[in-house]
């Protein structure tokens, strides 16, 4: 019978089917970091257990980490509380002897950057970490998704998953994308259009001509925010341009095991005729720049918008929310986009912070400047490694010429658990993933968009459409 | 993890969709390497006047009065009825833990998001999946009543209301099973560990490949 991706990811990690319907699936790999594991070590020694496969396991510190001068590792931390998590990460890994990139080793970064960097995301494998963007994996046809703590505990004791099957969606892209238009333009677009609940129960297949297109980076973009339309995982089929990006990386297999891994990765796409439950499609060519508004990802719209009115929404669910988000952000029904003024713009996070992120931020504000009414322009790099490429590129010195301040690789302020923050009422062109309430501080107002419109933006200090704009 | 039979409890109300986890528990609280200790926290931006901090002593803070849960109708609360997508966003266990460091040992809402709902039953509170219009409906009954209780009978997956009415709802088998008696899951796997051996061997002669050296 015709499987899709997912349907053959399933069936090859299936250890045990239960009668009651639910599943022991196998995992290949799990990263961790210092936020959701802790607890999870705790619990496992409480219990007398050990890791069961340490190979499995990958770790880094990430969201803690101070993206300033940190030559001294762990004890730049100024904060203790932040401190200890990362302490007691180090602690957790040393004693089991798990690899872990510490905070001075040049392979630190983002959980969900280094791992595909490093060779450890591969084709074809299971992937969790206890983080809910772990569906970027998915852009290499790897089921992987985020879990809890517990299952964190589970997956080191056991090293599998108890798990029902989702469905199947497809999200069909066809077409060619408008000049200036990026990968993240086409998730915020797919998610305004099915929800951040669209996808809840559904493992997404991201196809059509527009998605092979796209570089690993813009695919790892558009799955990372899978989880924002609600679907654990998300998912785009092997082809050439996966076996390019893997070949060569630190972890990945070589000479003979290279060879029958790739003739196996090839068939790591959905076959003809398979059947998906639900099958979305939006035209390439009718997605334009987008920019979040409110306080959820859905409230997204093409820049060249104007802010609806709750008022004529038919859905009273729907009104309620979109009223609490114009008084959070401090809004008015009709207001245009390019209309909205900003105070910082942020440049990072694990879904626009690799090498080809950085570059396109470069080309647009090559011999600009950031505008006057901006306070802080950052660029946070995904890795160690991505910054040293930038480095090497000279893109760190095109970004400093123009006003921002280049940092150390890290979460940042995609959630603002170091020092990097907005202050109260602050508005923030952010190419995170998240627009929640104070999600980048305390009062602070995100608006999510691709890394050309954030740097457009940064130069401009309003939103700006960056199809006609240079 | 404690076990869930039955639940009568106080109901408070959280009318609004799309409650996200970073509402629940707010980041700064995540550095605390802990799984207790959250509930003062819960809701921590919308429950208080000013910015919190790990460390502070919570009972000298300024309250938001017309946060719901603030209010004293809703002392001692144990069920909160919430609407569509409830939980979506981090991963974040924190979420329940706060939660049922609060007293809340159920929910009652249309949806929830995936992860989210899947870690509330790793910590002994029931998710309640009912349609839309019941909701709405649990919502009017709510505000017109002050005390508003409802029970829940896991065994027999019902919600009763106060004027009687038997309210069906759907649950995992497994779920409800480890639910009603407390168990921790990472043991019931564990006697499956030959299947897994077994499953990894095999693995390990085919996909070789997955089984890289990587230590530290
Ligand atoms: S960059 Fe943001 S979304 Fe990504 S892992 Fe870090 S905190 Fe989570």
């Amino acid at each position: 019978m015709a499987q899709t991706l997912y349907d053959k990811l399933w069936q090859d990690h299936l250890v045990q089917e239960r009668e009651d319907g639910s599943a022991l699936i196998y995992i290949d790999r799990h990263i961790i970091h210092e936020v959701t594991s802790p607890q999870a070590f705790e619990g496992l020694r409480m219990a007398g257990r050990k890791p069961w496969r340490i190979s499995a396991n990958i770790a880094t510190p990430d969201h803690n980490v101070p993206t300033t001068e940190r030559s001294a590792g762990v004890d730049s931390i100024v904060d203790p509380v932040s401190r200890l998590q990362v302490q007691t990460l180090d602690q957790n890994c040393d004693d089991f002897g798990i690899l872990e990139f510490k905070m001075n080793d040049p392979r630190q970064g983002i959980v969900h950057v280094i791992s595909p960097e490093q060779g450890t995301t591969l084709p074809g494998m299971t992937i969790v970490c206890g983080d809910s963007h772990t569906s970027t994996h998915g852009a290499f046809a790897a089921l992987a998704q985020g879990i809890g703590t517990s299952e964190v505990e589970h997956v080191l004791a056991t090293q599998c998953l108890i798990q029902r099957k989702m469905k199947n969606m497809q999200i069909r892209i066809e077409g060619t994308l408008q000049k200036g238009v990026s990968a993240k333009d086409i998730v915020l677009a797919i998610i305004g259009k099915i929800g951040t609940a669209g996808g809840t129960g559904f493992a997404i297949e991201f196809a059509g001509s527009a998605i092979r297109e796209l570089s690993m980076e813009g695919r790892m973009t558009i799955c990372n925010m899978a989880i924002e339309a609600g679907a654990r995982t998300g998912l785009v089929a092997v082809d050439d341009t996966t076996i390019n990006y893997v070949k060569g990386r630190p972890f990945a297999p070589t000479g003979e095991l290279w060879e029958q891994a790739e003739s196996n990765w090839r068939q790591l796409v959905s076959d003809e005729g398979a059947f998906f439950d639900e099958i979305v499609e939006i035209p390439a060519e009718s997605i334009a720049p987008q920019v979040s508004w409110g306080v959820s990802p859905e409230m997204v719209l093409p820049v060249d918008a104007q802010l609806p009115d709750p008022a004529q929404q038919s859905d009273s669910v729907v009104a309620e929310g979109y009223k609490r988000a114009m008084e959070y952000m401090d809004f008015k029904p009709g207001m245009k986009i390019t209309d909205i003024q900003l105070d910082r713009v942020f440049i990072g996070s694990c879904t626009n912070s690799r090498i080809e992120d950085l570059r396109a931020a470069a080309t647009v504000v090559r011999g600009k400047q950031v505008n006057k009414t901006i306070k802080q322009a950052l660029i946070v790099p995904g890795s160690g490694l991505v910054k040293k490429q930038a480095e090497q590129e000279g893109l760190d010195q095109i970004f400093m010429d123009a006003g921002f301040e280049w940092r150390n690789p890290g979460c940042s302020m995609c959630l603002a658990m170091n020092a990097d923050r907005l202050g109260e009422g602050e508005h923030c062109a952010s190419t995170s993933n998240r627009n929640f309430e104070g999600r980048q501080g305390h009062g602070g107002r995100t608006h999510l968009v691709g890394p050309e419109m954030a740097a457009a933006a940064a130069i401009e200090g309003h939103f700006v459409d960056v199809r006609d704009w240079s | 993890m404690k076990k869930f039979k039955n639940l009568k409890g106080l109901v408070a109300p959280m009318d609004q969709s799309n409650v996200d986890t970073d509402q629940i528990i707010p980041k700064q609280f995540l550095k605390s390497i802990k799984r207790s200790g959250f509930g003062p926290n819960l809701f921590d931006a919308w429950r208080y006047l000013d910015e919190g901090e790990p460390g502070m002593d919570n009972s000298t803070r300024p309250l938001n009065p017309d946060f719901v849960l603030n209010k004293a109708e809703f002392k001692g609360v144990s069920i909160l009825l919430a609407r569509r997508n409830f939980g979506c966003g981090s991963s974040r266990e924190h979420a329940p833990w706060a939660l049922e460091d609060f007293g809340f040992r159920a929910l009652i809402a249309p949806s929830y998001a995936d992860i989210f709902y899947n870690n509330c039953f790793k910590n002994g509170i029931l998710p309640v999946i009912l349609d839309e219009n019941i909701v709405d409906r649990l919502f009017s009954e709510q505000s017109q009543t002050v005390g508003y209780s409802l029970e829940i009978d896991l065994e027999n997956q019902i919600v009763k209301t106060p004027a009687g009415e038997q309210l069906p709802f759907e649950v995992d088998e497994f779920r409800k099973h480890c639910l009603l008696n407390g168990l921790d899951d990472i043991g019931l796997t564990l006697q499956d560990e030959s299947a897994i051996k077994e499953y990894e061997q095999q693995r390990i002669k085919e996909k070789s490949w997955l089984f890289t050296e990587m230590k530290a």
